[in-house]
């Protein structure tokens, strides 16, 4: 669906985005991590035709970006860094006119389209104030709204969460699950952990404008080889095992063991009750701290 | 793309106000002269000035004057100053260049919305300067126009009322066309910076020190090519047979500007990151 090869941006001295190979299948729900300033939007926008890259190649479904922004544009919606209006319209109006900017957006149905569109992110009753009066909240709905216009293959989203409470993310979250379930791909950007781990599939790490990883989210969460064993027998527990617990804390020890199901045997079978008993995996934190330096919003002194 | 900016021009309330605005500096001028009946000194003061105190069907020419020097292209300059660096700073820049449309189409649409805003404020201000001029000041009985003396270099002459419309309808074009320099101007600044004040600032620092050279002996050099240079020809729409030579120079001037502006325009624009 998206590929880019050797994607590079630089900003006179600075390179914001690095030799990038960005891959996202179709009906992937795709998550680009990453510290703010790591070049996530940077290549957005170069997905997008919005900012033109240095050196190296895109492609969106299969065509040349940007040479056919034409063909590929419109069967993408997009969320990039905040939504925009016109805030001195309505919220519908901003829409149509939206609509009746480009092309593929027939005068018929487009009251149809806005309704449905507005509909899905829970803006349906919306009247006539002007965008002005919004909340952030509604802007961000009002900016999904807008990217789900013309039902597109292609979902770019930068952020889209932004502004919202929790219940809002969590229906943002269920929305983009059943848009990905019919089958639009979907690319979300975020430095929210939580948010991709909660919706993604597939994972791209950025860091300092370079990919430092790309696998399927499940890949990267693999079992550690340990086991994390609750039980009130501790002590027998550690006997047992000898040598295999490497920490313990309380009821809680950490086992270094592959097969959990035959751990559990060992331990039932030697009268040790067990309270708990979980394979341990890496969180996404713990894989993308692993994976990235320092925040880049951080400005060091230089230790003269 | 140009029947959305059509759209957007007309529901912005800030059209309205800048056309009012333009309407509302001649009518004042309308009530201190017929308060007073004081008229410019011959030479001094706006053009016609002294003429529409004698007919008022002169009004709307007077208006031109008026307006021309500073009000009109100062708004043409803020809107066209606003025309791409606001849609960059309201965010909606990227959104539109998602949709997608076209960044030529952009700017052609933006352009025309422009002229169109231009022959909008200069019709309002032709209509209302008419009404109030017609309303203030005495008519001439026999149905016909004399062009007055201060501008003429033949006193007295006298034409129709269908031919001063038509001088009118000539002035219009002229004064759309010598605008159009003035927006090509602010429409490339408007694609280089992100702030549509700078663009809007900048384009009016151009044409002030345009105006202070047309004046400087020392630059007479470079007088022909300054982009006021011939604003004031449409002056010549009224002088009996009317004087082409300027208002052809002027137009042609202008339509180099044009030209050249917008096509620098469009090579900026054409091949810039869009990072807002």
């Amino acid at each position: 669906m998206i590929v880019t090869r050797d994607l590079t941006k630089t900003y006179g001295r600075v390179t914001a985005v690095h030799g990038v190979a960005l891959e996202v299948r179709e009906g992937d729900r795709y998550g680009l991590l990453g510290p703010n300033g790591s070049g996530k939007t940077t290549l957005i926008r170069m997905l997008l035709g919005l900012v033109y890259a240095t050196r190296g190649e895109i492609e969106v479904f299969g065509l040349p970006m940007p040479k056919r922004v034409k063909e590929v544009l419109p069967q993408v919606g997009a969320l990039v860094e905040g939504p925009g209006a016109y805030p001195h319209l309505s919220g519908r109006t901003n829409l149509a006119l939206l609509d009746a900017a480009g092309p593929g957006g027939a005068r018929r149905d487009r009251r149809r389209r806005i309704g449905e569109a507005l509909e899905r992110v829970g803006l349906a009753g919306i009247d006539g104030r002007p965008v002005r009066a919004y909340s952030l909240g509604m802007r961000q709905r009002l900016g999904l709204a807008a990217a789900l216009l013309r039902r597109p293959r292609l979902l770019v989203l930068d952020e889209p969460t932004n502004g919202l409470d929790p219940r809002g993310i969590r229906e943002v979250r269920d929305l983009l699950t059943e848009l990905n379930e019919g089958g639009t791909t979907v690319l979300l950007s975020s430095h929210l952990l939580a948010e991709i781990e909660a919706f993604c599939t597939r994972v791209g790490v950025m860091d300092r404008g370079r990919m430092v990883l790309q696998d399927d989210l499940a890949t990267l969460r693999g079992p550690t080889g340990r086991v994390l064993l609750d039980t009130p027998d501790g002590d027998r527990a550690c006997a047992l095992l000898d040598g295999r617990v490497e920490h313990r804390e309380g009821q809680r020890l950490t086992v270094r063991h592959d097969a959990p199901h035959d751990l559990n045997t060992t331990l039932v079978t030697a009268g040790i009750r067990v309270a708990g008993l979980v394979p341990e995996q890496r969180s996404l934190e713990q894989v993308v701290m692993a994976a990235t330096t320092t925040s880049s919003d951080r400005v060091e002194g230089s230790t003269a | 793309m140009i029947r959305v900016e059509l759209a957007k021009l007309f529901r912005r309330p800030r059209t309205y106000v800048m056309a009012a605005l333009l309407c509302a500096l001649p009518f004042t001028v309308a009530v201190f002269l017929a308060t007073t009946r004081i008229p410019p000194p011959p030479g001094q003061g706006g053009a016609f000035l002294s003429a529409v105190l004698g007919n008022g069907a002169l009004y709307p020419a007077a208006a031109m004057a008026l307006v021309l020097p500073v009000l009109l292209p100062v708004s043409v300059a803020v809107l066209a100053g606003d025309a791409v660096a606001g849609e960059a700073a309201a965010g909606t820049l990227r959104y539109l260049l998602i949709r997608p449309v076209g960044r030529t189409r952009l700017l052609v649409a933006k352009l025309v919305s422009l002229i169109v805003f231009v022959l909008f404020a200069i019709g309002t201000v032709l209509v209302t300067s008419y009404l109030t001029g017609t309303a203030l000041f005495d008519a001439e009985p026999e149905g016909s126009v004399t062009l007055p003396a201060d501008v003429t270099s033949l006193s007295g002459v006298a034409i129709t009322p269908a031919g001063l419309a038509m001088r009118l309808l000539g002035t219009v074009l002229y004064l759309t066309v010598s605008m159009l320099g003035v927006a090509a101007l602010a429409l490339f600044l408007s694609t280089v910076t992100d702030s549509a004040l700078g663009a809007a600032m900048g384009s009016l620092a151009v044409l002030v020190a345009s105006q202070v050279l047309v004046t400087l002996d020392a630059a007479a050099s470079v007088r022909p090519y300054l982009p006021t240079r011939y604003w004031l020809a449409w002056i010549d729409f009224y002088r009996d047979p009317i004087l082409w030579r300027d208002i052809e120079r002027g137009a042609a001037l202008q339509l180099v500007y044009l030209v050249v502006l917008l096509g620098a325009a469009w090579a900026n624009f054409m091949t810039r990151d869009v990072r807002s």
